[in-house]
C-alpha cells in the first residue's frame, strides 16, 4: 500500500479542496468522476495530488461509469470516492443503489447546485436531500453528512470513509456550492487515525462472504486475496449467491437497514447553540445553517429567545434529537435552499407538539438572515 | 474589528485570486478570521466576476459581505454595478486606465494604473499583484507583510521577483500618493 498523503498544517482553503484533502488524510487511494461545476476543484486537486501520492484518479466517460469504477476499486481493496453535482448525482443513483446491495464502503460527495436538471450551474442549492435518501430504487439506509465550513468538509470527509468501512455503506458528503467554493482556515492535523477494513480472519474454505458478525456487518474479502466472493445487485445468500425467495429478500434487506439504523451513536452529529433557554429552534444544515445562526443572533437583539438545531447528520434523520428539542420550544423553523424537503422529516417527528414553519426558496443564492428571522417572527407569532 | 471588501473586474484579471491572496494573508500571516465568496458566470474568461473577503478577529458565520468598507474595481462594469454599494467614507481602489468615474464625496478613491504599472514590468497579468500593494498601502484589515507574503507564496516560484515588484509599485504608488497629499 502506498503511504498516505495528508497535508498537515493551517490552509486558506476552500471546500471542495478540503474534501479532497480529507479524502487523501482518510487513506483515499481511488478517485473516479467527471468534472462538473461546483465539483470540479475536488477532481482537480485528486487528478494532480493521487498521482504523486502513489493513488490513482481516473476522468471517467460520466456519472454512471464513475460510480461503477468505485464499487469496482473498493472490491479491489482500495478506499475508494467518486464527487459530483446535481446532474452526475441523478446519473449515479444506479450504481449507488449497487454498492448499497453488494455493501460496499466507498464515499460519495455531492457538492449541491440549484436544479432540477441543469438548473444553475455555478450557484448554490440545497434540492438533493431527498434524492440522497430515496434517489435510488428500493428501500434502504445510508449515512448522509453536512458540512457547514471548508474545515468541517476535511473532517466529516476522514470521518465519511471510517463510517463506510465500518457500516460497509456508501456514505454521502452533502455539501453545496458555497461551502464547496468558499476559502476559509482549515487546520489538518498532524496525526489522523485511518480506519481499516474490516477482514476476514477464518479460513478460506466455507467462507461466507455476506455472514455478518454479531454488529450485522460482514466483513470484507476483497479480490485477490484468496476468498473466494460473488458480487451481485441481485438478492443474495450468505453466500452471495441469487435467491429470489422472499424470504432471502427480507432477510438481506432488513440486515441492510438495521446495520445501519441500531448504531445511530456512531453516526449522529448535531450542534446546539443558543438552545439552552431557546423559544424557537431554527432547524438548518450545511450553508443554511450558517445564515440561520446569523438570524438566531438577530433575534436575540429583538428580545426573541432563538436558537439554533444544527444537523451535521442528515441522513438517518437525527429523530431522537429533534424530538428532544419539539420537548423543549413553543416552536420551529426549517431552514433550507429548495422548497421544503428536511422539514417533511421534522414535521414526521414532531407530530404537531409545537408549530412549524418553513424558510424555503430553491437556490440561486444563500438566505439573507433577515429573511430567515421573519420565519422566527412568524412561528413565535402563532404559539 | 470586521472588515469587509470586495474585488470586481471580468473574469482572466486575477480577481479571485486577488481575494484569496488577501484572505491567506489574513489567516495565514496576521492569524485572524476571513472567508472569502466568489461570484461568476459559466464562461472561463471575460464575464463579469466578483470575489468577496471578510476579515474578523471573530469566526464570521454569515460568509457574504453587506456593507463593504474596500473596494477594489478593475472594470468599468463592476464600477457601474458595485461602486455605489460601499460604506460611507470607505475606500475606493480603482485602476484609472480601465474605468472612468466621477467625483466622489463619499469615500476615498485611490486611482492606479495598475494595468499599465503591470504592463510596464513586462507582464499584464500582475495588475492584480498591483492592486494589492495598493491595498496593503491603503486599508487596514491586512498588514504589508501579511500581504508580501500571501502573494509570494500563492504564485509560481519563478515569477515571484517579477510579483514582488509588481507589489512594491502599488505599494509606493499609494504612499507617495499620500505623502504628496499631506504637504
Amino acid at each position: 500500500m502506498p503511504a498516505r498523503s495528508v497535508l498537515s498544517g493551517v490552509h486558506f482553503m476552500n471546500g471542495d479542496e478540503a474534501i479532497a484533502e480529507g479524502a487523501l488524510a482518510a487513506g483515499c487511494t481511488f478517485f473516479a468522476a467527471y468534472p462538473i461545476t461546483p465539483q470540479s476543484e475536488i477532481a482537480e486537486r485528486l487528478a494532480f495530488r493521487l498521482p504523486r501520492t502513489g493513488g490513482v484518479f481516473i476522468q471517467m466517460e460520466d456519472e454512471l461509469a464513475a460510480m461503477a469504477a468505485v464499487v469496482g476499486a473498493a472490491w479491489g481493496g482500495t478506499k475508494a470516492m467518486t464527487a459530483t453535482s446535481g446532474p452526475g448525482f441523478s446519473l449515479m443513483m444506479e450504481n449507488l443503489g449497487l454498492a448499497i446491495m453488494t455493501e460496499t464502503p466507498c464515499v460519495v460527495a455531492n457538492v449541491q447546485r440549484g436544479g432540477p436538471s441543469t438548473g444553475l450551474p455555478t450557484a448554490v442549492g440545497q434540492g438533493d436531500m431527498m434524492q440522497a435518501r430515496w434517489g435510488s430504487h428500493g428501500h434502504y439506509e445510508l449515512i448522509s453528512l453536512c458540512p457547514s465550513s471548508p474545515q468541517e468538509a476535511f473532517d466529516l470527509t476522514v470521518r465519511a470513509f471510517a463510517l463506510s468501512e465500518r457500516f460497509r455503506v456508501p456514505v454521502l458528503i452533502m455539501t453545496d456550492e458555497v461551502v464547496g467554493h468558499m476559502y476559509e482556515r482549515v487546520e489538518i492535523p498532524e496525526e489522523i487515525s485511518e480506519a481499516p477494513r474490516r477482514r476476514p480472519t477464518g479460513p478460506v474454505e466455507g467462507f461466507l462472504p455476506y455472514k455478518p458478525d454479531e454488529d450485522l456487518v460482514p466483513p470484507m474479502a476483497c479480490a485477490g486475496e484468496g476468498y473466494r466472493i460473488h458480487v451481485t445487485g441481485l438478492t443474495h445468500d450468505e453466500r452471495g449467491y441469487p435467491d429470489m425467495s422472499a424470504e432471502a429478500h427480507d432477510r438481506l434487506v432488513r440486515r441492510l437497514c438495521d446495520k445501519i439504523t441500531r448504531a445511530p451513536e456512531a453516526y449522529t452529529w448535531t450542534e446546539e447553540l443558543f438552545m439552552d433557554d431557546a423559544e424557537v429552534a431554527v432547524i438548518s444544515y450545511g450553508i443554511s445553517a450558517r445564515v440561520a445562526l446569523g438570524a438566531v443572533e438577530l433575534a436575540r437583539k429583538r428580545g426573541i429567545k432563538a436558537g439554533l438545531l444544527r444537523l451535521i447528520t442528515a441522513w438517518p434523520f437525527p429523530d431522537d434529537v429533534v424530538r428532544g428539542v419539539a420537548e423543549r420550544v413553543q416552536g420551529m423553523v426549517t431552514v433550507e435552499l429548495n422548497m421544503g424537503q428536511m422539514s417533511r422529516e421534522v414535521d414526521r417527528v414532531v407530530k404537531g407538539r409545537v408549530p412549524l414553519a418553513g424558510v424555503y426558496h430553491p437556490g440561486g443564492r444563500i438566505h439573507r438572515p433577515d429573511e430567515v428571522l421573519r420565519g422566527i417572527e412568524e412561528v413565535m407569532a402563532c404559539r | 474589528m470586521r472588515h469587509e471588501i470586495r474585488f470586481a473586474g471580468f473574469g482572466g484579471q486575477g480577481i479571485v485570486s486577488a481575494g484569496r491572496i488577501t484572505g491567506g494573508a489574513a489567516v495565514l500571516h496576521d492569524g485572524t478570521h476571513a472567508v472569502l465568496t466568489q461570484n461568476y458566470g459559466p464562461e472561463a474568461r471575460g464575464g463579469a466576476c466578483a470575489a468577496e473577503v471578510i476579515v474578523s478577529d471573530q469566526p464570521v458565520d454569515y460568509p457574504h459581505i453587506t456593507q463593504p468598507d474596500a473596494l477594489v474595481i478593475m472594470s468599468q462594469e463592476a464600477y457601474d454595478k458595485f461602486s455605489s454599494r460601499i460604506q460611507e467614507g470607505g475606500l475606493l481602489l480603482v485602476d484609472e486606465d480601465l474605468v472612468e468615474y466621477g467625483e466622489r464625496s463619499d469615500v476615498k478613491v485611490v486611482a492606479v494604473p495598475s494595468t499599465r504599472i503591470a504592463e510596464s514590468l513586462g507582464r499584464k497579468i500582475v495588475a492584480n499583484v498591483v492592486m494589492l500593494g495598493a491595498l496593503a498601502a491603503a486599508w487596514p484589515a491586512v498588514s504589508r507583510e501579511a500581504m508580501l507574503n500571501a502573494v509570494l507564496g500563492s504564485v509560481p516560484p519563478h515569477t515571484k521577483d517579477l510579483n514582488q515588484r509588481a507589489f512594491e509599485a502599488g505599494y509606493d504608488h499609494v504612499s507617495k500618493e499620500a505623502m504628496h497629499g499631506a504637504t
